[in-house]
Formats: C-alpha cells, structure tokens, sequence
C-alpha cells in the first residue's frame, strides 16, 4: 500500500518535472528540473527492485551527466529570450506528434500481453535470496563480459572525441620544448671573450651584459615552441 | 515483484518518452534542451526495461539498463562537446543555423 503510494508521487513527480524540462524558461531551470526528474526516476527503479541502478542513476546521472549540462548551460554565453523566439510556433507541431505518438503507445499498450512460455525463456532469473548488486555482478563479469568490455570502450571512446573535440592550444601558453632545451649547444649560450685588463666590453647598454650571437635569445626565455606545427 | 500493475510503469514510461519526443519539437532553436530532451526518452527506455525486468524476474533487463547508461552518458558527452566547439566557432547554438554543411 506504501509502496503504491510511493510509486504515485514518484510518477507524479517525475512526470511534472519533465514536462518542466521541456518548458522551463531558462535552461538553468530545466537542468534541474532533470536532476529532480532523475531523482525520481531512481526512486521508481527503487521500488522495482533494481537497487543498484537506482544508485547507478544518481550517482551517474545527477552527479556527472547533469552537472555537466549545468557547466554548458552555465559556460556558453546565450541570449536565452532570443532561443525562445520558435516556442509558439513550434507548440501546435510538437502537440501533434506527441498526440499521434501517444495514441499509437496507448493502442500498443491496449493490445499487449505476456506470452504464456515467456518465464521458460529467461537468460537469467532472479534468484531469491540473492541481493540485487551481487547477482548484477555475477552476471556482468560473467555472461556479459565482452559488452561490458565493450561499454568501457564506448565510454574511452566518448572521453577521448570530448577531448579533441574541444582541446584548444593557447599560443600565449608557455610550455617547455624539451627538445630545443637538449639540442642547444653550448656555443649558443655561453661566449668567451679575451678581455685586456681594464677595459670594459662596451656595446650593450649600461648593464655590460653581452649576449651570445646566436640566433635563440637568453636561454631561460628562450619561446622554442614556434615548430610545434598542428596547432 | 512491482508495487502497482506493471501498465502502471508502461504508462509513466510512455508519458515521459513523449514528453521528450514534445520537447525536441518544441525546443527547436536550443541544442542543449534538445539533448536534454533526448535523456529523457532513454530515461523513458530504461524505466521500461527495470520494469519488465522486475515482472519476469530476469536480470537481463537490468544489464541492459546499464549499457543504455553508459551510451547515454558518452552521447550526452560528444553531443555537449560539439555543442561548445560550434558555439566557439560561430557564437550561436541556434539549430537553424547549423546550415554549414548544406549544399
């Protein structure tokens, strides 16, 4: 009975703080009108009894996806009133399709049962007694292996286009060019001069400091990432 | 075993997928909500398959549900990358503007 009425407020909840993702005004808002929207959604996964995608969901979910909508959402500078400008004209399309789409799943709902040998043809009942996380597990690293290698290759995947995708290398940034620093010579830094005793160098300002010919700079300023290339 | 009936679930399940399907219509112009709205219809997905995997009492439903997560979460990642890398580039994230690659 608690359970029931848990499952109602979570389905109210979520279905309320989707419809609010959809139509909030300021993307903030819809970002975390999707935290709550998942919040909830882990709440019904909860009472389904799948307890570990249920925290799976908020730990990934809200902790990583979401947040990082709310660091865009946050980072790009956006004339949100000027991203409003479609919503009229787009309502009576967007109601339309969602009507037709709706109708169909309700008539796909309506006609639909379970087959009677469907409890014959599971891969991997339930055991009782088992908790949830172990038996997940146990699966995982087991029958499903080779897709959960292949998951975290997705996720290598995905890490590594989000980088190149978005690297941008700063020309003003100073890094260290390891090899300039190796292939200087010692010709190129240090010059020795025969001085008669008494006499100044001259040349180079007040500070009787004289620098090498070369063609690179004082060494410790020496700007060698000009080769770099691919930038 | 389910609290409620299990068209209780496919019911929520198939209001939020079109509510997601509603709000890549509506929200023609912002990428960020569009994607948004995306996660919403895999939500949707995933609730349906903790559902059924909770009626016939079979695991697999719910390995399946974290593969969908994991792709969710690498889609939500690329998606929003480009997103940043073309409002760098032409300083709008509007989706009728993304016309470049037309011919």
């Amino acid at each position: 009975m608690i359970a029931a009425l848990a499952f109602y407020v979570f389905a109210g909840i979520l279905l309320l703080s989707a419809a609010m993702v959809v139509s909030a005004r300021n993307p903030v808002h819809s970002v975390l009108f999707l935290i709550l929207a998942f919040f909830n959604a882990a709440g019904l996964f909860l009472l389904a009894g799948a307890e570990f995608l249920a925290m799976i969901l908020v730990i990934v979910y809200v902790g990583a996806v979401a947040v990082l909508f709310l660091f865009v959402v946050m980072m790009l500078d956006i004339d949100f009133a000027e991203l409003r400008g479609g919503f009229q004209r787009y309502l009576p399309v967007g109601l339309a399709v969602g009507l037709v789409l709706l109708i169909e799943l309700g008539i796909v709902l309506g006609g639909w049962k379970l087959a009677p040998d469907a409890a014959a043809l599971r891969f991997a009942p339930n055991l009782a007694g088992a908790h949830n996380t172990a038996q997940l597990g146990r699966l995982i690293y087991t029958d499903y292996i080779l897709l959960f290698q292949a998951a975290g290759l997705v996720l290598l995947v995905a890490m590594i286009g989000a980088i190149v995708l978005t690297l941008r290398e700063r020309h003003s940034a100073l890094r260290q060019d390891i090899t300039a620093q190796q292939s200087r010579s010692v010709r190129q830094t240090m010059e020795l001069i025969d001085m008669p005793i008494g006499a100044g160098i001259g040349g180079s300002g007040t500070t009787g400091i004289r620098r090498p010919a070369a063609p690179a700079p004082a060494p410790a300023a020496a700007p060698a990432h000009a080769d770099h290339g691919g930038h | 075993m389910l609290p409620v009936a299990l068209s209780h679930y496919l019911v929520v399940a198939a209001l939020l997928l079109v509510l997601g399907v509603f709000g890549i219509f509506l929200n023609r112009k912002n990428v960020i909500i569009m994607l948004m709205s995306v996660e919403l219809i895999l939500l949707a997905a995933n609730l349906n398959l903790v559902a059924f995997s909770a009626v016939l009492q079979d695991l697999v439903g719910q390995v399946f549900v974290m593969f969908t997560l994991t792709v969710a979460a690498a889609e939500a990642a690329i998606g929003l990358a480009i997103v940043v890398i073309y409002f760098r580039n032409r300083g709008s994230i509007q989706v009728e503007d993304v016309n470049l690659m037309k011919g």
